[in-house]
């Protein structure tokens, strides 16, 4: 018995179970429909629980007095400023230590990631050792080993250690001499800005030039020659209106100056060689992914040893080595929130910690300190991504 | 005619061989270099004998209390004296027993891993994964089998560093995985969006803020009558955060298999699951091996931070430990044990990932 021939005019319909578009879809709504439910489910217990606790909702308290002194601050605070002021206070001065932290970190991690490859082997040892052994000793224990151990043991201010006539480090803190600016320094200020201007304009007269005609121009000395010459002519010409407050040992203390409070020389200190051996790392990498057959290239080209580095290595060691180093740079951001641990007043001691304690508000109080980290993180990323894409190897 | 006669074989410039050729190539290759070597010799020698004489040649190794401690040096009593909380914080030392038992079996356990001709490797890798958390949970915690409960609030020291981080890591995987996966799943937009939204939430916050959030918040999100206890509250916090690590490596991983791989893998008519679970993931996860050992050393020297929520790991039991007033003022000595034992730990831990990032590398190497 012949079977029926199949209708081969028409295609078989698949059945819609197997079609992944379909599939997609339901999975997407079925995810979407879990994810809102868990969220409804967390904010209705979150209220619940904080209604029976009488817990206050909303930012209302930022306007409250705070009624703590804080240790450090770059702005004028007291006892009677707001809390909305302790979020500054405590956001500038983790911005003060990250800072900081990134320019110590960057010259430390630069520095022991090109002595890494030394050709000399007693310098390649210790810039080795030092990667090894502070890369793999915890972030918290190195702050507080710099706080506890070596700060606490400090000689007091009248056995101080000295360096030259001006600097003081013992165990209330590090003491330098303070710029005074006196009237008029507003003209070097101006100088600066001047001398900054008019360096920007002679690098791109000097590369449009460069690529005109093929002739190079002294772009560096000049440069240097008027950022340094400008603002000294203009300094010495206005009268030199600036002075150093110096500190002094005055009773049992120093007076003058600028004081680096402990906690913050710690925490810059620890932040700085931590971060550095891993920025040491990057930059070995950098450097050794450029293949040798490059500065082979370069000599054949008849290119002098120092612009073979300047034209050839560094720009695609930069390449590799700009995306790691900013995450570097985010992570010691991030790391600065260990703080609290020993009392250093940034964002997350001071605003997520005494301010929570003293309010109760955990939401409200937790998702600001998040937010401004996250921002942060986003900021940073998203220069990132644009520088990235800059110097992304362009191929045609 | 005058034959050809070769000299002798002369042997090489004294210079340039043995010791002194080693010195010359090494270290005295250039002024700059001679320079940098005897600058770096002075700092080595300066340093060096004052340091070793401190931490062995003077140092005090035994004896019962700070009396013991008279000959200058480190005082290594304190840390003898203290090494039981240091290891297991306030676990009773009558059960100490367990914690030792716990991880020696991991020890014991894990040892076949290494060794090359070993064929049940999945299947352990899985049971030391899966199934042997919850039995160490048995143990550590007891109720079973007549074994006395040690709550939770007593463990401490080493052990609880050890806990936090393997187990942060362990129930990080499926998650990290999963998270990969769906940031990986191009024809799901809202999916995918989530995912992203996810991983960078928790990569742009730092882990202190997340335990902060797990010990004030998240008491908040749990429905009336329900409560975590400190340590579940950290380890949720710890294994959100490190989730989202974990997928960043597993991405990068996903992402070096070649595209014919996915291709060949749907002309066989495989669904997704099958697609991943049999040809993709088995690949990306071996690639990404040494990435999650190292996000693993990191989450080790970051479970430091639970001091922050009163939890006292290592750490946590040193610090403890410095403000007993008859052991005041040896905080050198106990920062530099604690220092000495992460140390080893996470430096071998990162010579071996290195090893295996050697083995795995197949392609070509200057």
């Amino acid at each position: 018995m012949a079977e029926p021939a199949p209708d081969l005019t028409r295609p078989a319909r698949p059945s819609r179970l197997t079609d992944p578009k379909f599939r997609a879809l339901v999975f997407q709504i079925l995810a979407t429909l879990t994810v809102v439910a868990f969220l409804v489910y967390i904010v209705h217990n979150t209220l619940t629980n904080m209604e029976q606790r009488g817990i206050s909702t909303g930012f209302g308290f930022l306007d409250r007095t705070a009624g703590f002194a804080i240790l450090q601050s770059l702005i004028p605070y007291s006892e009677t400023s707001t809390y909305g002021r302790t979020f500054v206070v405590g956001l500038l001065n983790t911005i003060l230590v990250s800072a900081l932290g990134v320019v110590c970190a960057t010259i430390i991690g630069f520095v022991v990631g090109v002595l890494r490859l030394s050709s000399n082997w007693l310098i390649k040892k210790i810039a080795t050792a030092y990667i090894e052994t502070f890369r793999n000793i915890p972030l918290l224990l190195q702050i507080f080993f710099w706080y506890f151990a070596i700060g606490f043991n400090l000689p007091g201010p009248r056995q101080s250690i000295a360096i030259g006539e001006s600097v003081f480090l013992n165990n209330r803190g590090l003491y330098v001499p303070a710029p005074v600016f006196g009237e008029g320094f507003g003209w070097t200020l101006a100088a600066i800005a001047v001398a900054i201007v008019a360096v920007l304009v002679l690098a791109h007269w000097a590369r449009r030039r460069f690529e005109l005609t093929g002739q190079s121009f002294h772009t560096v000395y000049v440069s240097l020659a008027i950022l340094l010459g400008l603002p000294l002519l203009v300094f010495v010409a206005t009268g030199a209106p600036l002075s150093w407050d110096m500190p002094a040992l005055q009773g049992f203390n120093f007076r003058g100056g600028l004081t680096v409070i402990p906690e913050l020389f710690a925490l810059t200190l620890a932040l700085s060689i931590y971060t550095a051996a891993f920025i040491a790392e990057t930059v070995r990498s950098g450097i050794q992914s450029v293949s040798h057959g490059q500065t082979e290239a370069a000599s054949a080209l008849g290119l002098r040893q120092s612009w073979t580095l300047r034209l050839v290595i560094i720009p695609q060691a930069m390449r590799v080595i700009i995306p790691p180093l900013t995450s570097q740079y985010l992570n010691l951001t991030k790391n600065s929130s260990l703080a609290p641990a020993i009392g250093y007043p940034d964002l997350v001691a001071v605003f997520a910690g005494t301010t929570l304690n003293q309010t109760g508000q955990a939401v409200e109080i937790i998702a600001i300190t998040m937010a401004v980290y996250l921002t942060l993180s986003l900021v940073i990323s998203l220069f990132m991504n644009w520088y990235n894409k800059r110097m992304a190897l362009k191929e045609r | 005619m005058a034959e050809f006669v070769p000299h002798p074989e002369l042997p090489p410039p004294a210079s340039s061989v043995g010791v002194v050729g080693w010195l010359r190539r090494n270290l005295f290759s250039g002024w700059l270099n001679s320079l940098l070597t005897v600058a770096a010799l002075y700092l080595v020698v300066t340093a060096l004998p004052p340091l070793l004489n401190w931490a062995f040649f003077s140092a005090d190794f035994v004896g019962e209390n700070r009396d013991a401690c008279d000959s200058g040096g480190a005082c290594w009593v304190f840390v003898n004296a203290r090494f039981s909380t240091f290891m297991y914080g306030f676990y009773p030392a009558a059960q100490a027993w367990r914690v030792d038992l716990i991880f020696g079996t991991l020890l014991l356990l894990m040892s076949p891993l290494f060794f090359k001709g070993f064929r049940y490797k999945l299947q352990l890798g899985g049971f030391i994964l899966f199934v042997y958390p919850w039995i160490a949970f048995g143990l550590m915690h007891g109720g079973l089998l007549g074994l006395p409960v040690v709550e939770t609030a007593k463990w401490g020291g080493l052990s609880l560093t050890l806990l936090l981080a393997a187990v942060g890591c362990i129930a990080a995987l499926p998650l990290g995985v999963l998270l990969a996966l769906g940031r990986r799943s191009t024809n799901m937009p809202v999916v995918q969006t989530m995912c992203v939204v996810f991983i960078e939430f928790w990569r742009g916050v730092p882990l202190i803020t997340v335990l902060f959030m797990s010990s004030v918040m998240l008491p908040l999100f749990l429905p009336e009558g329900v409560s975590f206890d400190k340590l579940l509250r950290a380890l949720i916090g710890i294994t959100l955060f490190q989730s989202a690590y974990m997928a960043e490596v597993v991405r990068g991983g996903l992402q070096a298999i070649p595209k014919g791989q996915y291709e060949a893998a749907d002309a066989l008519g495989l669904g997704y699951w099958r697609k991943m679970g049999l040809i993709v993931l088995p690949q990306a996860l071996k690639i990404v091996i040494p990435g999650i050992v190292n996000t693993f050393i990191a989450l080790f020297k970051d479970t430091t931070l639970v001091i922050i929520v009163g939890l006292l790991e290592i750490l946590g039991m040193v610090q403890n430990a410095l403000n007993d007033p008859n052991w005041l003022g040896f905080s050198t000595e106990g920062y530099v044990f604690t220092a000495f034992v992460f140390w080893i730990f996470c430096f071998s831990m990162s010579r071996y990932s290195q090893w295996l990032e050697r083995k795995l590398h197949t392609g070509h190497k200057r």
